[in-house]
């Protein structure tokens, strides 16, 4: 049996062998560094969390139906009327959380041992791109249900890009495709949440993982391990990803699938924050609801814009405008792509970097904690100040210097990691 | 056994655990998937056998309804009617039911659990159209031996009132009949065979 | 960085208390209880159903509750033929915001969206208000457009009587919004059991290949 299984894979090998020799490239003989530790998971778990979604998705588009007046309803349908409906509709909303812990928690170890440096910049540009586009799917994807939650989100997201000078109105028209979000923009919004963003997402992941293979991996100590090969012309401190990291990601897939099953199985909605409350009111484009909040993963940003008042700039005849507060927005998620030039350290790993770069990191998350808790808060959710400070709104006040915080941990980069103290680097990798 | 042996062997036993483990995992991921795509509950509904009142339908009279969006038709024969069956068995192609669809019960001469009460799907066997009802009265358009029954309008076909296809035409089959329960003399259960109460 | 990703996964969950303003009694039901919940359905059908819909539950579902189909057609189907029909409410949109002011809301998934809590308390907060349109207020729901649909239940019971009732009500309607949540929950504890298995297996794997690794 099994020299009948050898013969099957010559006939097929000796007809396609770029299988075999792509599966030696990046599986058997790619070799990574053996000091991987927890923080290395994410990146396998993103890729099983992508195809969870995708897998989810499919089944659920065989019984969606994108139309303003059946869309609701067939959520609820598949919810109730399909075998199996309600489990592959929780599978898709937590999954869609899960998506965004996983990948915070995979750019947070690029940050903690420099993945984003020389020669990696090209991987890193890549993963912000990924971001960037997961945040458009799954904001597609939130109209889908056309709840209250989802209508009025899309509605005021879709209403920024009106503020955009002379081109705005004409822009935010052509998005939508209607005067307000509408059937047709739900439509549209299929199409691009089902088809476009997904082969969008797949071609940047390949491209990922290829640029990543091209130069090899980091690691938690940030040493090269390429520096350093044996007779054989591998590096010393390296392990094939195969069977190794197969072997232990496959530890951590289940571990990762247990928590996803306690949370999807025992607690779907999160206390709201994975299936939003106000979602099970279908839309009502002529009731606003009292507060309507984007979804926890977007509030860091949602909080930024918040944060940016209104400008009006009265002899230029500019009317209060919201415009600076999107382009602030913008500009924080896109001040990622800079991370590999503002970093002036000649150390990758925070291990050997000083109290400078440190303590900037953990301020840098504490912000960005506050701003996204802030971000599902009303704006007066933390009361007034008194009248030294103009009774302004205790949590406004937070936002801003949050956002600052954000601001200067990059602006300040280039100065505090030159002048910051680092620790000597060792040559090999430690266990 | 070396030792490097004895690490292959624990390896691959711990293998192949975990990938029958992994297995079963996967399968029973895999069952709701499959399931979502069996009818769902709307559409069991929807299919779901119609009780009709037939007590209105007079000798020799047709009703029409739908169940699984089709039409069934149920036909009030008089003692006449059910007497021609034999007269135009020669004529037939398949005159015992052989080759066509229907339940057991409906496989005997009247094709039908009572024979006063015919009750057959309405849609041509050749390609789907509906025949129209032809009685005794037709003869004038049917022909002198037309004895009563149906001539579907697309491609000529004719079928006698028990449903059964004449020789000569283009549809290959008797017609269907569904499953029916009678739950009284004047109601019927359509698509579905009950224990007659 | 373990304890910043624990405060990260459950600290949320602590919020969510807080979001909701007034302090409410908590609705005490017991989804398990079938007889709970078919009382409740019984009251539904009887007093709700001929202004709220319950349009994504089917009337054949309810024998989740322990009832069987002749049950089910003898003594909660007034208005429909087919027991694999909706619970669809006669009532049309344009009548209701006619005679209201406006529509009746569907409740198939009102318990999702305001809570239990909110929905027992709402059925215990009525009271007489001539000053209103249908001499009706409520404290839950100020200037609600709805009227006090159980005051004659609440005159003939005691206060513990209606209150019982209200929680089966509730209890029904948590049931309906969710229909598949206690096998959703029993699934979830074979499914952890398996993982579990998986996971004692997958690691000693690990342990196995790793050994050698220094």
């Amino acid at each position: 049996m099994a020299s009948r299984l050898m013969a099957l894979w010559d006939w097929f090998d000796s007809r396609m062998p770029t299988v075999g020799e792509e599966w030696r490239k990046h599986a058997s003989e790619y070799y990574a560094p053996k000091n991987f530790n927890f923080w290395y998971y994410f990146g396998a778990l993103s890729l099983l969390v992508l195809v969870i979604m995708i897998v989810s998705g499919i089944f659920l588009t065989m019984n969606y139906k994108p139309d303003a007046a059946l869309a609701f309803g067939s959520v609820e349908y598949i919810m109730r009327d399909v075998p199996g409906g309600w489990l592959i509709r929780y599978i898709h909303s937590t999954g869609a959380s899960a998506f965004f812990i996983v990948v915070y928690l995979h750019m947070f170890r690029a940050l903690l041992y420099g993945s984003y440096k020389e020669p990696r910049e090209l991987v890193w540009i890549f993963g912000v791109l990924i971001y960037l586009t997961l945040m458009g799917e799954a904001f597609f994807g939130y109209l889908l249900p056309w709840g209250q939650m989802s209508y009025w989100g899309a509605q005021v997201i879709v209403n920024l890009f009106s503020t955009v000078p002379f081109i705005g109105p004409d822009l935010a028209l052509w998005i939508r495709g209607d005067y307000v979000v509408s059937d047709v923009t739900l439509n549209r919004f299929f199409a691009l949440h089902v088809i476009a963003l997904p082969l969008v997402l797949l071609g940047l992941v390949v491209a990922h993982i290829l640029a990543l293979h091209d130069v090899g991996s980091n690691n938690p100590d940030g040493v090269e391990i390429k520096q350093n090969k044996d007779a054989n012309g591998r590096p010393v401190d390296g392990i094939p990803f195969h069977p190794y990291y197969t072997v232990k990601d496959t530890v951590g897939s289940v571990v990762f699938l247990a928590v996803f099953c306690i949370v999807m199985f025992f607690m779907p909605e999160l206390g709201g924050y994975f299936l939003e409350h106000n979602n099970f009111i279908p839309a009502n484009p002529l009731l606003t609801p009292e507060h309507i909040a984007p979804v926890w993963y977007f509030t860091p940003y949602y909080s930024v814009l918040r944060a940016v008042p209104p400008v009006e700039i009265e002899w230029l005849g500019i009317a209060p405008t919201q415009f600076p507060g999107v382009m602030v927005m913008g500009i924080s998620t896109l001040v990622l792509f800079l991370f590999p030039w503002l970093d002036r350290s000649p150390v990758k790993s925070i291990r050997y970097r000083g109290v400078y770069w440190k303590s900037a990191v953990a301020i840098f998350v504490v912000a960005f904690l506050v701003l996204g808790y802030l971000g599902v808060k009303p704006t007066n959710a933390w009361g007034q100040f008194g009248a030294w400070l103009g009774g302004a709104e205790r949590a406004t006040v937070a936002a801003r210097v949050c956002t600052v915080v954000y601001f200067a941990f990059f602006i300040l980069m280039p100065w505090y990691t030159a002048k910051d103290k680092v620790k000597p680097v060792p040559d090999r990798v430690t266990m | 056994m070396s030792d490097n042996q004895k690490v292959d062997r624990t390896r691959r036993n711990l293998v192949v655990a975990t990938s029958v483990a992994g297995g079963a995992a996967s399968i029973g991921a895999a069952i709701p998937f499959v399931a979502s795509m069996f009818p769902s509950e709307r559409a069991k509904a929807a299919g779901a056998p119609i009780e009709v009142d037939i007590s209105a339908i007079a000798p020799g009279e047709m009703k029409v309804f739908e169940w699984r969006g089709k039409p069934v038709w149920v036909i009030r024969r008089t003692k006449e009617m059910v007497e021609s069956l034999k007269a135009v068995t020669p004529m037939l192609a398949d005159p015992v039911s052989a080759k066509s669809e229907q339940p057991s019960y409906a496989k005997n001469d009247t094709r039908a659990r009572k024979p006063d009460v015919m009750v057959m799907e309405g849609v041509c066997t050749h390609l789907g159209c509906s025949p129209q009802l032809k009685t005794i009265e037709s003869k004038a358009e049917m022909g002198a031996d037309w004895a009563g029954g149906f001539y579907c309008p697309c491609h000529g076909s004719k079928f006698d009132l028990a449903g059964r296809v004449f020789r000569g035409a283009p549809a290959p089959t008797n017609l269907t009949i569904p499953p029916y329960t009678f739950l009284s003399d004047s109601t019927l259960l359509i698509g579905e065979d009950r224990k007659e109460a | 960085m373990k304890n910043l990703l624990a405060a990260l996964l459950f600290g949320p969950a602590a919020l969510f208390a807080a979001e909701r303003g007034t302090p409410l009694d908590s609705a005490p039901i017991d989804p398990r209880d079938l007889v709970s919940l078919q009382s409740g359905a019984r009251t539904f059908v009887n007093y709700c159903l001929g202004c709220h819909g319950l349009q994504y539950m089917r009337y054949n579902r309810l024998t989740d509750l322990g009832l069987t189909e002749a049950q089910i057609r003898d003594n909660l189907m007034f208005s429909a033929d087919k027991v694999g029909e909706t619970m669809k409410v006669a009532m049309t949109v344009k009548d209701g915001k006619a005679w209201f002011g406006v529509p009746p809301p569907d409740l198939s998934v009102i318990a999702r969206s305001r809570g239990a809590d909110w929905i027992y308390n709402y059925l215990r907060s009525f009271h007489r208000d001539p000053k209103s349109a249908n001499g009706w207020n409520n404290k839950v729901f100020p200037n609600a457009a709805m009227p006090h649909v159980l005051w004659k239940v609440q005159q003939d019971s005691s206060a513990v009587q209606y209150d019982v009732t209200v929680r089966d009500l509730v209890n029904f309607l948590v049931y309906v919004g969710e229909p598949s949540a206690q096998s959703r929950k029993n699934i979830g504890i074979v499914v952890l059991f398996v993982l579990g298995v998986l996971f004692i297996f997958a690691y000693a794997m690990k342990k196995a290949f790793w050994k050698d690794v220094r």
